[in-house]
């Protein structure tokens, strides 16, 4: 019989969860999963937030909340309490009543639902054509999320120096220069992701008076708040600065990593705008958005995050538990690099513990890459990106030599 | 497309010092906002028969007591919050495409289905138009029945689809236009996309009789339609799953791969989870995989993967036999609350003198009501009433209480006398 679906195509899948897949596979009792991006604990197991679990039973225990539809924008008390986190409590911006925010389902939906807004009411309406810019490289997914929304030109711009293992600032800034005025760029507030290399503060006031100058648009990708060092202030220090230089901004945010909430999708979208007016008028927008997507956002994960951001003693043990993250990543990078360099594994290795958050561009060529999978069932992506959270004490040792026999025998 | 309302106050110059000088305030959702409208007003005699969400006779919000039984359940197992696969959780999946088709269906047993969790009705529509649109080449229409959910045109505007209606209402029976609808589809180009509500048809509360059914399935087939069924109200209905589920199933016996979509928001009170599913009814399980594949595609962009709470308590009623059990006496308890009070209104209206003929609101099904009340009547509940309701006349049953439905029928008499 003819099927109206007889030519769709078998779509290749997402090489990510492809990777988690194949490990899963895997027989080999050494197997390492260092793909993915969740954090694990040195025993490799995932982890829920201690106050999470404490936070759950408040949630439990309170007979007076229910099921009922949040508002289309999400939870008032998640949303102003998400953006303050990005912003900072005493962020000037806020005060003065420009800043709004939408609930979204993770990282992903708040980056899709800026997505979207920009494409209908940037620089023009329905201008397909307004370039968006995707570091390179970058998430894989924000090629996709921007693509989806109807933009024509997802380009990307330079970023990752491959030999110097370093970010690529002239050529960075070469692009900035370059592009076209209006132009969109997604820029990783901490802890890039793939690559874990994060410009400086000067580097960043660079960055800033370019776009400034430039009228370039700034959409900011927040996936990783607290967790590159350890700290909420200095891994928003960009984000805030930038706010200083009074952009109209969008900030993506996510707390699945930061607060282990990956499945409950919990996610802001944080809006900066010139005054209230205009943010009134951008969040009426943003909500005709939301009810053709979703609706309205899950109620779960932004009260669990309400709760905790709004009740000090909450707050207080939440920053602490992803300090505890935060911790062990650099503890294994420091580990990881000190054992390459006593075994002497041709390269450096300075990048492992100068990069930051819980990725490391390993510099694996993906024949390398390969080697590793095929021959030593250590899985990494094919870009060489590796999750040091992956890393425990227990299996460190025998990543580290794998590395070192991958970089002698395969070239 | 958004009004252009221009908003008032803001000086020019700001406009221009901003991005979004250009941005026009938009209108409040009809439906959402009627909600926010009623959380605005005063009177104590307020009754919100907005949006579609299930009260007790208290007025109050209902926890289904399956749900509380599972949500301990679930926080006994201590389990992780790693990501689900982008198609959502197995254990829900599998089990929501059982509670729509039959647990002895064929397309089950082939594996013929795709079957993905989505962010509840809205997200598995959007999924759903979105799909059609990439791949369904052969025609932009998609066909309402007239009136439909007023989310459903935007939704499908949207993605990219063409809106186009047929008749199902009529207005002077307050019934099915069963001859009209016919006729309509009669004329609908070949491979068409048709929506056809489940059950309990939002916003009439109109549905066909099985018969009816069966000849809109024949001539569909011979009109050779792509059906898209709404299924969100299953159970609400009639108080009865299967019951409430006989169109689906009749359609795919025929032979009719049918994309669906359905959600708990309603008949487990899961609102706020935002728990629903998204079915591709394909020829086998191979061209099943492929649809999957792509389905993984659009969705992976829009929010990477659905979330887990709702999914897992939806999962762990359907999935454990006494949970079931008391969740098909509770889904039964809250069509028959609502049975009654369409009962009581229309007794209430009698009393109160009305002349009109009110059957139709004990003949309409599922949580909605359409009263036939016209604007300027809706209009006239609300400012004098402070009765909150949808301009095209429809009231939420749900909303409707022993202890208000004389007031009620009042209201609604004196605008109609």
């Amino acid at each position: 019989i003819m099927s109206l679906f007889g030519e769709v195509p078998q779509a290749t899948p997402v090489a990510v969860f492809k990777l988690s897949n194949d490990f899963k596979e895997d027989a080999n009792p050494k197997k390492v999963n260092l793909g993915v991006g969740a954090y694990r604990t040195d025993e490799g197991q995932p982890w829920v937030l201690p106050v999470v679990k404490k936070v759950e039973k408040i949630i439990v225990a309170d007979n007076s909340l229910n099921h009922e539809y949040l508002a289309i924008l999400g939870l008032p008390e998640f949303r102003s309490s998400a953006s303050k986190i990005a912003l900072g409590e005493d962020s000037p911006a806020i005060q003065e009543n420009r800043v709004g925010a939408v609930q979204c389902l993770g990282g992903t939906g708040a980056l899709k639902m800026g997505a979207e807004f920009l494409r209908r009411w940037y620089n023009g309406n329905d201008n397909t054509k307004t370039p968006v810019y995707v570091s390179a490289p970058t998430w894989e997914n924000h090629n996709a999320v921007f693509a989806n929304a109807g933009f024509e030109d997802v380009r990307p711009y330079k970023y990752w120096d491959a030999e110097k293992r370093g970010l690529d600032l002239d050529g960075f800034l070469g692009d900035l220069e370059s592009a076209p005025k209006h132009s969109i760029f997604v820029l990783h507030a901490c802890a890039h992701n793939p690559t874990g290399t994060d410009p400086t503060h000067v580097e960043w006031m660079q960055v800033a008076e370019v776009m400034k100058r430039r009228k370039l648009f700034v959409f900011f990708d927040s996936a990783y708040q607290g967790f590159a060092s350890g700290c909420l202030d200095k891994d928003a220090w960009a984000v805030r600065y930038f706010v200083t230089q009074g952009f109209e901004m969008f900030c993506a945010q996510s707390f699945s990593k930061n607060f282990g909430l990956y499945n409950e999708r919990v996610g802001n979208l944080t809006i900066v705008a010139r005054d209230s007016d205009n943010l009134k008028r951008v969040l009426s927008q943003m909500e005709k958005i939301v009810r053709v997507t979703w609706s309205n956002p899950p109620s779960q994960g932004a009260r669990l995050v309400a709760i905790t951001l709004n009740t000090p003693e909450l707050f207080a043990e939440w920053k602490d538990n992803v300090k505890t993250m935060a911790d062990r990543v650099l503890l294994m990078r420091a580990s990881l690099q000190a054992k390459l360099q006593a075994l002497e594994t041709p390269g450096t290795w300075d990048h492992i513990t100068q990069q930051i958050g819980m990725f490391s561009f390993t510099g694996l060529n993906p024949k390398q890459v390969e080697y590793m999978i095929k021959e030593r069932s250590i899985y990494l992506m094919a870009s060489g990106r590796i999750n040091m959270c992956g890393l425990t004490t227990k299996n460190i040792d025998y990543v580290a030599e794998s590395i070192h026999e991958t970089v002698v025998n395969v070239q | 497309c958004v009004l252009l309302v221009t908003s008032a106050a803001a000086p020019s110059s700001q406009r221009c010092l901003s991005w979004w000088g250009g941005v026009q305030m938009g209108p409040p959702d009809p439906i959402l906002g009627v909600s926010e409208a009623f959380k605005r007003d005063t009177s104590p005699k307020k009754m919100n028969l907005g949006v579609g969400a299930y009260r007790d006779d208290h007025g109050k919000p209902f926890v289904l007591d399956c749900v509380r039984k599972a949500e301990a359940l679930i926080a006994s197992k201590q389990l992780d919050k790693e990501y689900l696969a982008i198609g959502g959780l197995g254990d829900f999946t599998k089990s929501c495409a059982q509670l729509a088709l039959g647990a002895d269906s064929e397309v089950l047993k082939s594996g013929r289905n795709i079957t993905v969790q989505t962010i509840s009705g809205t997200g598995s529509l959007c999924i759903g138009a979105n799909f059609l649109s990439r791949f369904h080449s052969a025609s932009r229409d998609v066909y309402l029945p007239k009136p439909s959910w007023g989310n459903h045109t935007p939704i499908f505007r949207d993605a990219g689809m063409q809106l186009k209606a047929y008749r199902y209402y009529d207005p002077s029976t307050c019934g099915f236009d069963f001859n009209g609808a016919l006729d309509d589809i009669s004329k609908m180009p070949e491979k068409s996309v048709i929506m056809l509500h489940a059950c309990a048809h939002n916003p009439t509360g109109v549905d066909p009789k099985p018969e009816q059914w069966k000849e809109i399935a024949d001539l569909v087939k011979k009109r050779d339609l792509l059906v898209f069924f709404d299924m969100a109200y299953q159970g609400f209905a009639s108080g009865d799953i299967d019951r409430d589920a006989w169109a689906v199933r009749h359609f795919i016996e025929q032979g009719h791969k049918i994309v669906l979509s359905q959600s708990f928001a309603k008949n487990m009170g899961l609102y706020g989870e935002r728990v629903g599913g998204f079915t591709v009814v394909c020829n086998d399980a191979e061209e099943a995989k492929r649809v999957e594949s792509q389905l993984k595609i659009l969705i992976r962009p829009m929010y990477s993967n659905p979330p887990m709470n709702g999914a897992r308590i939806a999962a762990t009623i359907l999935n454990t036999p006494d949970l079931y059990k008391i969740w098909l006496e509770e889904v039964h308890g809250m069509a028959n609350r609502i049975i009654k009070m369409r009962e009581q209104l229309a007794a209430n209206l009698k009393n109160e003198g009305s002349t009109l003929d009110w059957q139709h609101v004990i003949d309409q099904i599922g949580m909605f009501c359409f009263t036939g009340l016209k604007p300027e009547q809706v209009e006239r509940l609300t400012k004098e009433f402070s009765v909150y309701m949808t301009k095209d006349g429809r009231i939420s049953m749900a909303g409707v209480t022993s202890s208000n439905v004389g007031y009620l029928a009042h209201g609604i008499h004196a605008v109609t006398k």
